[in-house]
């Protein structure tokens, strides 16, 4: 059955046109055949008689398959086949002719190949001793694991130090397109008694912090200022309210909430601070969402206070009251972390009278909170005891320069200064 | 489990995960309203409406530009290439472009592309409908390539290839569509990408290879063992790129006897850098050299019928190397 169009495997005979006994010419049709494609008279290949027909009619014939016998003319050997496929006599030609070549010739008997020397080498084998089963009377691999099972191992030959792992000897001359660069493997030879390491395994929460602190600190060239701010007004403004405002809202009056109104305030009014670099455009966010450095006994995490410019001072106090106790908790959402835009730490609250932080990827800047201490001040060139803090910032030098945080902070201290005795929280 | 054939494993592939995902489309010559040339986007855009199967221009480079720019904004394309002769215009884009994105932009752009084309001959199409591209694309870091050999492997690689994140082109043998069928899941499964597949074991010779001709490889092997006790291990790459370099040292080491079969011409083919890997890796292993059953280095397939079968593999050719290698 020759293909008859692209793609075809098969085909239907139709009708025989021919009967055997019938004499055909070349090209003359012999049957009618179906497909998918075509609907074909196929045409003889050879002049001659129609001997036998191998399929009959409505039978499905693959391409390739004989489908009848002519016999020739000048064919004495009885019948051809006249469809296809006459291609099996030079595999077994060649068969026998290598077979001949295997008894008489031994010629490849002394070369050995890579793996049979191995072998040899590794079960003590005397290669003398072994039958050569492959071309030339050569020794194969397959000759050699026959012959180990054999038993018939010679006490004679010892085997010889090989020491090459057969598994370590994989050599690679460069790196192969196919595989990722190898990660050398070290490992550490003896625990020292005493003076030893230990491994603590990377949680993935340490490592998502390292790879917001690397990304932040690579992609952000950060600058650093720092402020020194009098916050006695507030530390009397606070012990005067706080006893009565865990009574009303069941939470802590902390500094952090003034301070929090105080920043908010600034930004309102520097909306720069409140913006991401977008490498050719910056983007200035409407929404102030302040997000909230959390520490724990082993991570830091930043929850949101979301608009909180539209919060007041007690809002303010009962939403990170509230961010940090779900910290604590391990309940934070993910909610609870989007949205961020300016950062605020209160590194005070672990005693911190000065730090360096790093910004919260991709915002603006930082700002910390430090330690509240008490210290001599110069107030109209007489000497008092003051409340103090110091602010710190960092800041992303793409977006911001100095002068423009320079007054910022100044707002920011010029909020906090202006508490006093009469603010109201609500 | 159902059985079908190799091209509708394919189309099914295409259905399921453009039903899964909305940002599938698919894009080429005649995809559309007639289905594509061979009918294996058939009733896709009955399905999915004309936004969503879109029949292209002849235009080999807009197919794929199109669909590289169309990935690298998100979506998921499958591109196909009518005839994979055709795909040759469309090289820059797929070169310089697909497998580049990732890289150039330090990771910022990826291009998750997956593009189709028909391989191979044996259909009577001569020189502009037969041809074997892998090794023009083969030595390119940032493509992975794909040519599966049974129906299962088609739909299963092909899912993988739109979910992949890179750019996938998809070798799938024209010869194969009809000639191959076999079962194939209509549940949600995937074939990995870069991993390949025994689809026979044995003791005596490795046959290593993809796509069409191992279906000759497999028919010559079960004739071998019957007849003349060979049993020969072989091995589907399945992808081409990455390759699966520990399946390949696995059924070297197996019997040290290697033959690598592949329609695509024998020089700079795939097989090359397959026993370039083994000559590196695996010197101690082998017990007779390497050999190659691959398309002859002539320019074309020819159009005649007698040439076509000269330069075709078929099973014959296969046994023959076969028996030569399994003596030595």
């Amino acid at each position: 059955m020759p293909q008859l169009a692209e793609s075809l495997v098969s085909a239907t005979i139709d009708k025989w046109l021919k009967q055997p006994g019938d004499s055909v010419e070349l090209y003359e049709p012999i049957c009618e055949i179906l497909t998918d494609k075509v609907n074909a008279e196929l045409p003889s290949t050879v002049t001659g008689k129609l001997v036998k027909i191998l399929a009959g009619d409505g039978e499905k014939v693959d391409v390739g398959t004989p489908i009848c016998l002519i016999e020739t003319a000048d064919s004495d050997e009885s019948v051809s086949d006249a469809a296809v496929n006459q291609t099996q006599t030079s595999g077994s030609r060649n068969a026998a002719e290598s077979s001949e070549e295997q008894s008489t010739e031994r010629s490849m008997r002394s070369r050995l190949s890579p793996a049979v020397q191995q072998l040899a080498a590794e079960h003590g084998i005397d290669l003398a001793q072994v039958q050569g089963s492959g071309l030339g009377g050569r020794i194969t691999r397959k000759d050699i694991l026959s012959y180990v099972e054999s038993g018939k191992k010679s006490g004679t030959v010892q085997a010889r130090a090989v020491n090459m792992d057969p598994k370590l000897a994989v050599r690679t001359t460069g790196l192969h397109l196919a595989e990722t660069p190898k990660i050398p493997q070290i490992e550490i030879e003896k625990a020292i008694p005493g003076r030893g390491e230990y491994f603590i395994d990377v949680t993935p929460i340490r490592n998502a912090i390292a790879r917001n602190m690397r990304q932040s600190v690579t992609e952000i060239p950060h600058a650093w200022t720092m402020i020194e701010v009098d916050v006695t007004n507030i530390v009397i403004l606070r012990n005067k309210l706080k006893d009565e405002f865990v009574k009303r809202e069941g939470v802590n009056l902390t500094y952090l909430a003034f301070l929090m109104k105080a920043v908010v305030n600034a930004i309102k009014d520097f909306p720069i601070m409140n913006s991401v670099w977008a490498v050719d455009k910056i983007i200035v966010k409407r929404d102030i969402n302040i997000s909230l450095a959390v520490g724990t006994e082993d991570s830091v995490l930043t929850p949101v206070i979301k608009n909180a410019d539209q919060k007041n001072i007690a809002g303010i106090a009962r939403e990170i009251d509230d961010l940090a106790r779900k910290t604590r908790d391990g309940k934070l959402t993910l909610n609870d972390m989007q949205g961020g835009t300016f950062t605020v730490n209160n590194t005070g609250s672990f005693g911190s009278i000065l730090s360096y932080p790093i910004i919260n990827y991709p915002q603006a800047a930082i700002l910390t909170f430090e330690s509240i201490v008490k210290r001599p001040v110069v107030i109209n060139d007489m000497i008092a005891v003051r409340s103090m803090a110091n602010i710190c910032l960092s800041l992303d030098h793409r977006i911001l320069d100095g002068v423009i945080c320079g007054r910022f902070l100044q707002r920011v201290k010029d909020n906090l200064e202006s508490y006093n005795s009469e603010t109201t929280l609500y | 489990m159902p059985v079908m054939e190799y091209i509708d494993a394919i189309r099914l592939a295409m259905k399921e995960e453009m039903q899964r995902d909305e940002d599938v489309f698919v894009l080429g010559e005649d995809v559309g309203r007639k289905g594509g040339v061979f009918t294996t986007t058939k009733g896709l855009m009955e399905q999915f409406g004309q936004h969503r199967v879109l029949d292209t221009p002849l235009a080999e480079s807009a197919i794929a530009g199109v669909a590289i720019g169309a990935a690298m904004y998100g979506m998921k394309p499958i591109a196909e290439m009518q005839y994979s002769d055709f795909m040759f215009p469309a090289t820059n884009q797929i070169i310089s472009e697909a497998a580049k994105i990732r890289y150039r932009s330090n990771n910022d752009w990826s291009c998750p592309v997956v593009i189709r084309a028909p391989i191979g001959g044996g259909i009577f199409g001569g020189l502009y409908h037969s041809q074997c591209p892998e090794s023009v694309f083969f030595g390119t870091p940032g493509l992975k390539i794909v040519a599966p050999y049974s129906a299962y492997d088609a739909k299963g690689l092909l899912k993988a290839a739109v979910r992949d994140p890179d750019p996938v082109l998809f070798f799938e043998h024209k010869k194969c569509y009809k000639l191959v069928t076999g079962e194939v899941p209509d549940d949600d499964y995937i074939v990995p990408i870069g991993k390949a597949n025994v689809l026979r074991e044995g003791e005596d010779i490795t046959v290593i290879g993809y796509s069409l001709p191992l279906h000759y490889v497999m028919e010559a092997a079960a004739e071998l063992e019957q007849e003349e006790g060979i049993q020969a291990h072989v091995l589907d790459l399945r992808t081409l790129q990455p390759l699966d370099k520990d399946a390949i040292r696995a059924a070297v080491t197996k019997t040290g006897k290697v033959l690598i079969v592949h329609e695509d011409n024998k020089t700079g083919g795939v097989g090359a850098e397959v026993a370039a890997i083994i000559a590196e890796e695996l010197l101690y292993e082998l017990d007779a050299p390497i050999m190659r059953l691959c398309g002859p280095d002539v320019p074309a397939m020819p159009i005649n019928p007698p040439s076509e079968k000269f330069f075709m593999l078929n099973k014959e050719k296969a046994k023959e190397a076969m028996r030569n290698l399994a003596m030595y």
